[in-house]
């Protein structure tokens, strides 16, 4: 285990669960540090500057949502929410403090082991959109320089809405995007009609998945919001 | 005759008494009791007070009059007194006993003078005596006075040695019901003496009527009715203590007594008669009144006179009843019968002999039909000669009718006169009879007798020689004359006689008709509600009356209930009223208590509880004892059907209970089971794999650890269920509906279970152009995730499933399809209750919440969830959700 190896910092005052993840998180070659509470959290985010946070949202001492705005102050490093089922709004309410995915109590080693992933690979690559670059999945082909869309070889066209949330998701690619982000980003600030966001988001798939009714690449999070996949469902 | 002097068989009622004067909540009423006034019974009273409040009771003067008396105000020193309540009656301030103020203060002890004081109006009760009878329901003790010349059964009497009619009375009752009465007594000589020394109290405008009344014979005749009535009040103590100390000697069957009343003002002189006769006997006593026709139609001066000696029989103790009949004695001997009645209790006829042979007497056919019942006959008095009204005018044939009459025997003369040359003289007389026969038929008796009248005249004058005078040569046309009268006035009697049965048939009718019509629609009612304003409704058709029902709503509060007038408790005060009347009685209007009130109070009573409150606001006009009866009815048929409602809410809510209670059992059976399993399964691998080490070959390793996974997995999706379950059943769960398409949930469910579909077959059918739906995602996505797991563990793996979505009118439906075994029919009734598995592999695991949880949430949208046999083989599930009106609309844009 280099020093290069990426650094974790890991929030969590139920001992079992860091028992299970401190190993299974070394013998994928990363370093944990680790904090049973809020306050050590945020103090250890400070000094040891970590490259990613896995953050749980039910902490003795206060609110994972305070956590991670008071983190989101002065750092951009990938925070990952761990909540339970049946807490969407603490999850949503992260999310849009600046939380950059989630995960579900319980969960298995590969999801969590993804969710590393795409977070590291996010923060290599920086906030900012690749003005050049072209993202590909399945068989479409977005053009984010000359703003053109591709399935196989024909063109597709997109409404300007369609298309920014498009974008939006691509930019994101692998996260979750909650509907207030995806609303801010594509309808301005002050957007609420969450309805909109559906409707395009079913326009979208229409125009991009073979089959909208069991999408592969534009994936639903009920509750929370919509991701782009890195890798396809099936 | 029996012995009156045996003790009469205790009733549940004297003992239910009994019971309740020995429970310590209610106060104890002192009686300071006399035989007129100046005797010195608020000096007792006082003095009894403070030897009281020696012994460190809190005494309390409530209200009394020293009369500017040094002794009486010597007394009153050092006693707290309550003030009097200012109150202003027609512009005239009055000062009144505070009863609220009482009732707050609660004193250990109240004092009040003259029990038998009448209140102001604007007071709560009319009386005195009612004021007192609340502060002993409210626990407080009483002292208080009371001359013997001013108890109701004695009334009549006093009158009649003293020439001095006493208007302020109490019930004989409320003398009954003191816990103790002390005599205050001073001989007649002793009394003179201190009224010539001017140390007795009289108000000014009694001082001339003084003279009269302080007589010494009249002083003497007083205390004897004074002492008399002690000494059977001293009798029913020592009865009173031998019921308690169950000291039994033969208990004969009681004497019961049945007074018949009828209109008119001998009525109350019957009552209080027949009052005397039940006391002194110790006998039950019953009113009553027989409606025959003839009574439909008495004027409204002597109802209400009827209706007033129908109260104070029952303010005497009678129970009142008011039967329908044809004939007064037959009702009563078929009663007496009924009833077992000993005596019956009439008043002398007025009627002049003659009248009584042409007519049935009541008496004789009663003394005919009454076998073994003794027969008592009351006299009347100077009162009763005052001659009973005739019909109302209201009710008198208009003048019209007289000159319809005058027209019509003009009109038959002029035809006559046409006739005259060519018909017999009888046919003429015929012609007149029809002529009578018409204006009884039409205009009633009056205006027939008068056509009677006239026809013989216009026949006299025309037709009968010598023409034109009314001399009659013939004596035969005298007996003419005779039988045609005699025949005008049969006939107006007949038809007027008809004319009242129908009248009174009509009446029965209409009362009949409104009482089964509304028992009938309450029948069908299945809410309180709707049964408080059908009954509004009804009760103020059938009496031309504003009504409201109150009832008691979830804050605990008596409120009108909505469809009914609520405007007659509109105003606090009336409101106040009617709460009054939910805990204490009937009350305002026409009742004892608080008759100022602009509407009648009565509170709805069945089986011992009230429920509520019905409110009446009739007109001045319609009130008599046959509405009052009628009101008291269709009341108690309202009370009964909600009573009705109400146990069956309560043995609804106590079914639930029960139900609660048995889910609770199979939950934890249910749950002790799953949860264990799959724990000994965990417990078990993870030990084999700890203890085994590296010896154990790879795949064992590997399975032990799949196993593992998989339990985990069942034993977070169980936690899952039953937290949605009890999350669905808290009520804390608030749906968040948002418009959506209905192809995101079902996308989203199936996502999520990609895992475990393995590689089967799912076709999803959308109809294209479906509405946006209102509904909650997350809940929508778990019904979903619930269905398809449970197809996923009914059907054989590698079977396909298929989803669809179509639009039935306002609702969007979603099946899922399977080519399984499908539901056995057994099972379709309780497949989406909780705890309920239906048949399956063997070994099928699960608790069965899954489609619980479905149905909860169908439900929670408003909508529903069935199953079915599917054509062809295989099971359908079926959700139908509304589409919850129409989404805002989405603009629309150019493709870039």
């Amino acid at each position: 285990m280099s020093d290069h190896s990426p650094l974790i910092l890991l929030v969590e005052d139920e001992p079992q669960l860091r028992r299970f993840l401190r190993p299974m998180l070394r013998a994928q070659n990363y370093r944990v540090v680790e904090a049973e509470t809020a306050r050590e959290g945020v103090a250890l985010a400070h000094s040891h500057n970590p490259d990613v946070v896995l953050l749980d949202l039910g902490l003795p001492d206060g609110d994972g949502v305070e956590v991670t705005r008071q983190i989101r102050a002065w750092s951009a490093v990938p925070i990952i929410v761990i909540s339970a089922r049946g807490k969407e709004q603490d999850k949503v309410g992260a999310l849009d403090a600046g939380a950059d995915d989630y995960l579900i109590k319980p969960f298995g080693s590969a999801e969590l082991l993804a969710r590393l992933r795409v977070a590291l690979r996010h923060a290599a690559r920086g906030a900012l959109p690749t003005a050049d670059a072209v993202h590909s999945f399945g068989d479409v082909r977005v053009d984010l320089g000359r703003r053109t869309v591709h399935r196989g070889d024909a063109e597709v066209h997109l409404t300007p809405h369609e298309y920014k949330l498009l974008v939006t998701l691509i930019r994101n690619v692998g996260k979750v995007v909650t509907h207030r982000q995806l609303l801010h980003e594509v309808w301005g600030p002050g957007a609420q009609e969450n309805h909109y966001l559906r409707v395009y988001m079913g326009q979208l798939r229409q125009k991009l998945e073979e089959d909208p009714a069991r999408p592969r690449w534009l994936a639903t999070d009920a509750g929370v919001g919509y991701r782009l996949r890195d890798e396809p469902a099936r | 005759m029996r012995s009156t002097d045996e003790l009469a068989r205790p009733n549940p009622e004297a003992l239910l008494a009994v019971a309740a004067r020995a429970d310590g909540a209610r106060g104890q009423l002192k009686i300071f009791f006399g035989a007129a006034p100046g005797v010195g019974k608020t000096f007792a009273m006082l003095e009894a007070a403070r030897r009281a409040q020696a012994e460190g009771l809190d005494v309390v003067v409530g209200v009394i009059e020293t009369h500017g008396r040094e002794e009486t105000a010597a007394l009153l020193a050092g006693l707290p007194a309550l003030p009097l309540r200012p109150l202003s009656h027609r512009g005239i301030a009055l000062q009144e006993f505070d009863l609220d103020a009482a009732l707050k203060r609660r004193p250990g002890l109240l004092l009040i003078d003259e029990l038998a004081h009448t209140n102001a109006p604007g007071s709560r009760h009319p009386k005195r005596w009612q004021d007192v009878f609340e502060l002993l329901a409210a626990g407080i003790h009483v002292h208080t006075t009371l001359n013997v010349q001013h108890l109701e059964s004695l009334n009549d009497v006093v009158a009649q040695i003293t020439w001095i009619r006493v208007r302020e009375t109490i019930p004989d009752a409320v003398f009954d019901r003191a816990d103790d009465v002390e005599f205050v007594d001073l001989p007649p000589d002793a009394l003179l003496e201190r009224l010539r020394e001017g140390r007795v109290y009289l108000p000014e405008q009694a001082r001339q009527a003084a003279h009269a009344f302080f007589r010494k014979g009249n002083l003497l005749a007083l205390r004897e009715l004074a002492l008399r009535r002690m000494a059977q009040r001293v009798d029913s103590d020592v009865q009173a203590y031998r019921r308690e100390h169950g000291i039994a000697t033969i208990w004969p069957a009681g004497e019961r007594l049945l007074v018949c009343v009828g209109p008119g003002p001998r009525g109350t002189r019957l009552v209080r008669a027949a009052a005397r006769i039940a006391t002194s006997m110790r006998a039950e006593w019953i009113a009553v009144n027989v409606e025959t026709p003839a009574l439909a139609l008495a004027g409204a001066a002597e109802r209400d006179q009827l209706a007033g000696s129908l109260r104070l029989a029952e303010s005497l103790g009678a129970e009142v009843l008011v039967l329908v009949d044809e004939t007064v004695a037959d009702a009563l001997i078929r009663l007496a019968g009924e009833r077992n009645v000993t005596r019956i209790v009439v008043g002398k006829p007025t009627r002049t002999r003659w009248r009584d042979r042409l007519r049935r007497s009541l008496l004789r056919d009663l003394v005919r039909g009454s076998d073994g019942i003794d027969i008592h006959v009351i006299t009347g008095d100077r009162e009763a000669m005052a001659k009973p009204s005739r019909r109302p005018s209201s009710e008198h044939s208009p003048v019209a009718h007289y000159l319809w009459c005058v027209a019509l025997v003009a009109a038959l003369t002029a035809v006559d006169s046409l006739l005259f040359p060519y018909v017999d003289l009888t046919d003429l007389v015929m012609q007149y009879i029809v002529g009578i026969m018409l204006a009884a038929v039409r205009f009633g008796p009056g205006p027939a007798t008068m056509t009677a009248v006239l026809s013989v005249a216009a026949f006299d004058f025309f037709y009968v020689p010598p023409y034109y005078t009314f001399a009659v040569s013939d004596g035969k046309y005298v007996l003419t004359f005779a039988v045609m009268l005699a025949v005008g006035l049969l006939i107006s009697t007949l038809t007027a006689r008809i004319r009242m049965q129908v009248e009174a048939a009509r009446v029965r009718e209409r009362r009949t008709a409104a009482l089964y019509s509304l028992s009938r629609e309450l029948a069908q009612l299945r809410h309180k509600v709707s049964i408080a304003t059908c009954a509004a409704r009804h009760i103020g058709e059938t009496l031309g009356a504003r009504v409201a029902v109150l009832l008691v709503d979830e804050r605990g509060q008596l409120m009108p209930v909505e469809g009914t007038d609520a405007q007659l408790v509109a105003d606090p005060r009336e409101l106040g009223v009617a709460r009054w009347a939910f805990e204490h009685g009937p009350a305002g209007r026409d009742t004892e208590t608080l008759p100022g009130a602009a509407a009648t109070h009565l509170p709805l009573v069945a089986a011992g509880r009230t429920i509520g409150v019905l409110t009446v606001e009739r007109g001045r006009r319609s009130r008599d004892t046959a509405t009052d009866q009628l009101l008291e009815t269709l009341g108690s048929q309202t009370a009964l059907a909600l009573h009705r409602v109400l146990l069956a809410q309560e043995a609804q809510a106590a079914e639930l209970r029960a139900r609660a209670e048995e889910l609770r059992s199979s939950l934890l059976s249910s749950v002790s089971h799953d949860l264990r399993t799959p724990l000994a399964t965990i417990t078990g691998a993870a030990t084999t794999l700890l203890e085994g080490g590296p010896g154990l070959p790879r795949e064992v390793h590997h399975d032990l650890a799949d196993a593992i996974r998989e339990e985990a997995e069942r034993l977070a999706r169980l936690v899952g269920n039953l937290l949605d379950m009890s999350r669905l059943e808290s009520g804390e769960l608030v749906l968040k509906r948002e418009w959506t398409p209905i192809e995101e949930p079902i996308g989203a469910a199936l996502d999520r279970l990609e895992g475990h579909l393995a590689g089967r077959e799912v076709d999803v059918h959308v109809e294209p152009g479906l509405p946006l739906v209102a509904l909650d995602a997350l809940l929508m996505e778990q019904l979903l995730m619930n269905l398809l797991e449970n197809t996923m563990k009914y059907t054989p793996p590698g079977t396909p499933i298929t989803i669809t979505a179509t639009r039935d009118g306002e609702s969007i439906v979603l099946e899922l399809l399977d080519r399984g075994p499908g539901i056995p029919e057994e099972a379709l009734p309780r497949i989406f209750d909780k705890f309920v598995r239906a048949g399956g592999p063997p070994g099928m695991q699960g608790v069965g919440l899954g489609l619980a949880i479905c149905r909860a949430v169908a439900e929670a949208h408003g909508g529903s969830i069935t199953a079915g046999k599917r054509p062809g083989g295989g099971a359908v599930f079926r959700v139908t959700l509304p589409i919850g009106g129409e989404a805002p609309s989405v603009p629309a844009e150019e493709s870039e």
